[in-house]
């Protein structure tokens, strides 16, 4: 529990650092968004070359996602994915019920708004991660009730 | 002990290629370039075969008459390739296997520095020095 809270802390004051440095419109929100992204991109790639040292090779697509769900998951949130679906065609759901970095947040609607600030590095570690072990994808997130949250994978094809 | 060393990238680019400065390194890149079918075919293999092997080292990829040629992949699907002397016959498949363990280690960690950018050639000074270990220790 206790290594836990630096890297809320640390992912928190790293959403003020790159708010702080630009203020204004909508177009300087989505550029925020997609540089918290890349900045979990590079940390996902870097994470997993260490999580899967010791791992055998992964079988195909699914036995990918199921390590994202599990150890890739338990080793930055402390938990596992609740719920993992797919629709056998390159879309994958993963659903967190308690989604660390939203845990603090007030579980109202008032912050709803304010959420796609809080998952853009999280879409960007899965996909940096997913990108590491050979598979291209677009990582999305959305969120209805406050601390559980929705990540969708799209499978690319090459 | 190895005479030449090499890590390929995902793409098959060699992203860190050493051998012995004695002799001819061309040679080498042949040698590490021909393996890299053998490597694509032992991946692929993977499922199909009847023992289901799925581990991280590959073993022995071939044999010339001069050097042994051993293959090792990660799970992001990097290549490392260690050519050793087949006279060196005191070489234990267990020696070699902690060759590609301590090698991949090294790698690990060039991965995580923040300032290295992946997919470029490693110019790590640390990984040089797990290199330098292997090539000049004496088996």
């Amino acid at each position: 529990m206790a290594d836990e809270a630096p890297f809320q802390l640390l992912h928190y004051e790293l959403l003020q650092y790159i708010y702080k440095a630009a203020d204004g419109g909508d177009a300087e929100q989505g550029r925020n968004v997609t540089k918290l992204e890349s900045m979990g991109f590079r940390v996902g790639q870097g994470l997993l070359e260490r999580l899967t040292k010791d791992t055998a090779r992964f079988k195909d697509e699914l036995d990918v996602m199921k390590f994202i769900c599990k150890d890739f998951w338990t080793c930055v949130f402390k938990k596992q994915i609740d719920n993992l679906r797919t629709n056998h065609q390159g879309i994958y759901v993963l659903q967190d019920n308690a989604f660390r970095l939203l845990a603090q947040l007030s579980a109202g609607k008032q912050y709803l708004e304010l959420s796609p600030k809080y998952l853009a590095f999280t879409c960007g570690l899965v996909r940096g991660a997913l990108c590491g072990l050979g598979v291209k994808s677009i990582v999305t997130a959305e969120v209805s009730v406050m601390p559980a949250c929705k990540f969708q994978v799209m499978i690319q094809k090459m | 002990m190895a005479v030449c060393i090499a890590v390929i990238a995902k793409e098959n680019y060699p992203l860190y290629i050493r051998s012995v400065p004695t002799q001819n390194e061309l040679k080498f890149h042949y040698t590490v370039h021909t393996s890299l079918d053998v490597v694509e075919e032992k991946i692929s293999a993977v499922g199909k075969s009847l023992g289901d092997q799925r581990e991280l080292y590959l073993g022995l990829l071939y044999p010339t008459e001069d050097y042994k040629v051993y293959g090792y992949v990660t799970n992001s699907k990097v290549k490392f390739v260690i050519v050793v002397d087949s006279s060196n016959t005191s070489l234990r498949d267990n020696e070699i296997r902690s060759m590609f363990r301590k090698l991949h280690n090294s790698f690990t960690d060039v991965m995580c520095n923040p300032f290295h950018n992946p997919g470029d050639p490693i110019q790590s000074k640390a990984f040089d020095g797990i290199v330098s270990g292997m090539m000049t220790q004496t088996g």
